[in-house]
């Protein structure tokens, strides 16, 4: 293996892992950063996804016989943005609206949602993980040389994150919900005094975000196997992201999963995952230091 | 067209707004003074919705309003510039506008003219973020934004607070024009004495959270604003 | 704030103390009072987290990383004492034989010892917090990002814990222990020793902080959690006492967790993660933050409950808990000592005649006029 090889490798390597973790983040990034609501359901939600693909799957496989159920695939990504964000509506309804401006309630309330939901889906499908295989076109990979090789699966993951990025941003500054809900989400009263329906526009983006959530979970599924605490593995991470690329802006959330990804690839190939994990939690702890409103703080008059 | 009836208004358990009753009527302008801390701004607020009423009532055009919503105040022709002009920092100015036409119709991007001819300095600075114009050019974009919503009665909380005095100028100028056509009602706090005279038609005057002295502009003499309005 | 405690609530509490140390042991089975020595000793673990979170409004959630280093640190005194009397008979705990180490590790040697396995128990949280605590607090971090902070650090020392089984026990943690200064753990007498230990501790620790929240200390504390820009206005440099608090905290729940551990004979990285810290946060929520007894009410009614439900409806504990969490939030944000005192109140009201109040308003009036 050539030097660059490997150092394309290990590049395609962080970009995978960061793609990935953007996904995740991506929905965290709306409610979190954008609506300063602290989801700790959000694990759950992107579960949701997974067990939306792995219902699908099984119901292709019944209809279509073992080869051919690939096509599950492309129903189980819409569909799992649409249970998980129906999903997200609800608990907005009925628990997170009652709670703008208290994040800490916020937190220890959707703590307890995810208990609940993670005892459902345990009830439901069981306590052991699931597996949802990929479909035929996204197993196997692409060898352009020797020594280097790009599974189609990551490729795919990484493509439709930068498919995401780019779908929110013309969400949020081409179109005029997105208008509407940025206006909500920097200053409540002011747009309510415009006519801007507050109440909706917070539903919306709620769900937004918990949609985003579920077609994560619904990708990572592919990824490997999944079960009710699975999702929990996963939120430090997607609240590390967003914490330390800063609240309130997307690019932050970009910068953010990079950061982490990159340096998550490079510690590891250096000694174990758990080490990486280690070693990246300390240097968050430090950069903060430096810069406590992370990479991309978003600037406020206000004193917090 | 706007009355409040026997009005009270809480800050938790401080008693702010003691029964207050005003009324705008149709196309005309009041002027809302009083010294500071007397419960202009609260009323203000509660006329919007933004603070809740826990006693009395708010009519818009015959209809009780006391319950209802900021935004639902908004579409039934309410607009609002507050104290700080609260401009939404982040978005450009164009965004800013574009809000402003919210109420008007869901899907438009298009701003009309007549604003532009209004506060022509807006029209040069259309794609800059509002929390970088200065205080004269964020009360303009305020103001704009309000218009553009062609309220029914427009609700000024001291537009000509910290500002220059050649813009304060213009922002009478569009004032003087809007009660000369006659389009809408304008609800006005203000402290210059002056500006109240020369703009509106009738007056009321608050103090400690009550209504202490109220009629036409032509009634508001050198006494009475001396003895509620003199330190 | 509620006035000083009368003569009669410290009637009260004596009453509970005379409870805990003769009624209980008399009365309750072995296998009861067990258990209601692992909550009191968990009650202490509440009492830190009601002085950082109930009394100066941070919410830690990576206080089982504490709770577990003083945990730790007694287990690891426990597991030497059982010598070469273990299932390897070596020196060194079993665990450590069968991945193949030769030689203790050198943090686990001052653990020979009784006294120094208490004091790191109370002094390496201590000191945790005071790092941590010096670099978040002074980079103003604070509200939702501390409390984002210290879930990531509760997961990160909950995988260091089990990745380095040689060094730590692993997954499985530490157990297996025989004495403690000489007495046999299996002894149902030194048992009931450990627990009358425990009870006198949980009332020191409790005095203590009592003693804290109304001084000068406890004061400022409560700005900072209110109003913490003013209190900079004014002056004070709030870092140091959050340092102080969080540290004091920590060495509470380190304390607690080397209380716990010769009760339960377990310690494993399942109690230093994020789900146990979080569900420590809920005791405190539960019975009342910002309320001492609060603290210690809830340790035991959760508790209490989670091992009633275990018994009965296992599926159910964790909708129960879900639902706690929910409660808490939108029902009984005061917990149970809130609602007690609204029941007080309210006793109160019915039984004086109406209160004089319009006329009250009149007269304001008048003096307006």
């Amino acid at each position: 293996m050539t030097p660059t090889t490997f150092l394309v490798g290990q590049l395609f390597n962080g970009l995978s892992v960061s793609s990935i973790l953007l996904l995740m983040a991506l929905g965290l990034a709306i409610t979190f950063g954008l609506m300063g609501v602290i989801n700790m359901a959000h694990g759950e939600l992107m579960m949701l996804g997974s067990y939306t693909a792995y219902v699908l799957q099984n119901l292709f496989v019944r209809q279509f016989g073992e080869q051919n159920f690939g096509g599950y695939f492309l129903v189980a990504l819409p569909m799992s943005f649409v249970v998980a964000g129906l999903m997200g509506l609800l608990l907005e309804r009925a628990l997170i609206r009652h709670l703008y401006g208290r994040p800490l309630e916020t937190l220890l309330a959707t703590w307890g949602v995810s208990l609940i939901l993670q005892q459902a889906m345990r009830q439901v499908f069981g306590a052991n993980n699931v597996d949802v295989r990929s479909p035929n076109w996204l197993t196997g990979r692409w060898q352009p040389s020797a020594g280097l090789e790009f599974p189609h699966l990551r490729l795919f993951i990484i493509v439709f994150t930068a498919l995401a990025i780019a779908g929110m941003y013309a969400l949020l500054f081409r179109t005029n919900i997105g208008l509407k809900i940025r206006a909500v989400t920097q200053n409540r009263d002011m747009s309510a005094c415009l006519g801007v329906p507050t109440a909706k526009v917070d539903a919306y983006t709620f769900s937004l975000g918990s949609g985003l959530a579920g077609v994560a979970g619904c990708i990572l599924s592919l990824m490997g196997s999944v079960g009710p605490t699975t999702g929990q593995n996963y939120i430090v991470d997607a609240f590390m992201v967003v914490v330390l690329g800063g609240v309130g802006k997307l690019a932050g959330a970009i910068a953010g999963s990079f950061g982490i990804g990159e340096c998550n690839t490079l510690f590891e190939s250096f000694s174990t995952a758990t080490m990486g994990k280690v070693i990246v939690f300390t240097l968050v702890i430090l950069f903060l230091q430096w810069k406590p409103s992370g990479l991309f703080p978003s600037k406020s008059r206000s004193l917090d | 067209m706007l009355t409040t009836e026997r009005l009270n208004v809480y800050y938790g358990e401080s008693h702010i707004l003691r029964n207050v009753s005003i009324n705008v009527p149709e196309r005309t302008v009041v002027c809302l003074m009083g010294r500071n801390g007397a419960g202009k701004t609260t009323l203000l607020k509660s006329l919007m919705g933004l603070l809740p009423a826990r006693a009395g009532r708010v009519t818009l055009s015959g209809q009780d309003i006391t319950r209802w919503a900021p935004y639902e105040r908004a579409r039934r022709g309410m607009a609002y510039v507050p104290q700080g002009r609260e401009i939404i920092a982040q978005l450009t100015v164009q965004e800013n506008l574009i809000l402003g036409l919210a109420t008007r119709s869901a899907r438009t991007r298009e701003i009309p003219d007549r604003v532009f001819q209004l506060f022509p300095v807006l029209k040069t600075m259309l794609k800059r973020r509002g929390g970088d114009l200065s205080g004269g050019q964020q009360q303009q974009l305020a103001i704009a934004r309000a218009l553009l919503a062609e309220p029914k009665l427009l609700i000024l909380d001291a537009p000509t607070e910290g500002i220059q005095p050649s813009i304060i100028d213009e922002i009478e100028d569009v004032i003087a024009r809007i009660k000369e056509q006659r389009t809408m009602s304008v609800l006005l706090v203000e402290q210059y004495l002056e500006f109240a005279w020369r703009l509106a038609d009738r007056y009321y005057i608050m103090d400690k959270g009550a209504i202490v002295a109220q009629g036409t502009t032509d009634e508001l003499s050198q006494e009475v604003a001396q003895k509620h309005l003199a330190v | 704030m509620p006035g000083q405690k009368s003569w009669k609530e410290w009637l009260l509490l004596g009453a509970i103390l005379l409870l805990l140390l003769f009624a209980a042991p008399a009365t309750l089975s072995e296998f009861r009072l067990n258990l209601l020595g692992k909550f009191l000793a968990l009650a202490i673990l509440a009492l830190g987290i009601d002085l950082i979170w109930g009394y100066t409004g941070m919410l830690s959630l990576g206080h089982g990383v504490f709770f577990g280093l003083g945990g730790y640190c007694m287990a690891m005194y426990l597991k030497l004492q059982v010598g070469t009397a273990g299932t390897y008979q070596t020196d060194l705990p079993d665990f450590m034989t069968w991945n193949g180490l030769t030689q203790l590790p050198w943090f686990w040697k001052p653990m020979y010892h009784f006294w120094a396995a208490m004091l790191c128990a109370i002094l390496v949280p201590a000191l945790c917090a005071t790092l941590l605590g010096f670099l978040t607090f002074r980079s103003r971090v604070q509200g939702v990002y501390f409390a984002i902070i210290t879930q990531a650090l509760a997961l990160v020392a909950s995988l260091l814990l089990i990745g380095q089984q040689p060094y730590t026990g692993g997954t499985n943690g530490i157990t297996d222990y025989r004495t403690l200064l000489g007495f046999d753990l299996a002894d149902n007498a030194v048992q009931k020793g450990i627990y009358v230990a425990t009870v006198v501790v949980l009332a020191l620790c409790y005095l203590f902080c009592r003693w804290i929240v109304r001084s000068r200390l406890g004061k400022v504390l409560g700005a900072i959690r209110d109003a913490e820009n003013r209190l900079r206005f004014l002056g004070y440099d709030p870092v140091g006492f959050k340092v102080f608090v969080f540290a004091v905290s920590a060495a509470l729940a380190g304390l607690a967790g080397a209380l716990f551990v010769p009760q339960v004979g377990i310690i494993s990285p399942s109690n230093v993660g994020i789900v146990p810290s979080i569900e420590m946060v809920i005791w405190v929520a539960v019975g009342g933050r910002g309320t001492l007894s609060g603290a210690v009410l809830g340790t035991l009614l959760v508790n209490g409950a989670k091992s009633a439900f275990s018994e009965e409806f296992p599926a159910f504990w964790l909708y129960f808990l879900g639902s706690l969490f929910v409660g808490v939030v939108l029902l009984f944000p005061d917990g149970a000592v809130g609602l007690l005192r609204a029941a007080r109140k309210l006793a109160a009201r019915l039984r004086a005649p109406a209160a004089p109040e319009p006329e009250l308003r009149e007269a304001e009036q008048e003096t307006l006029r």
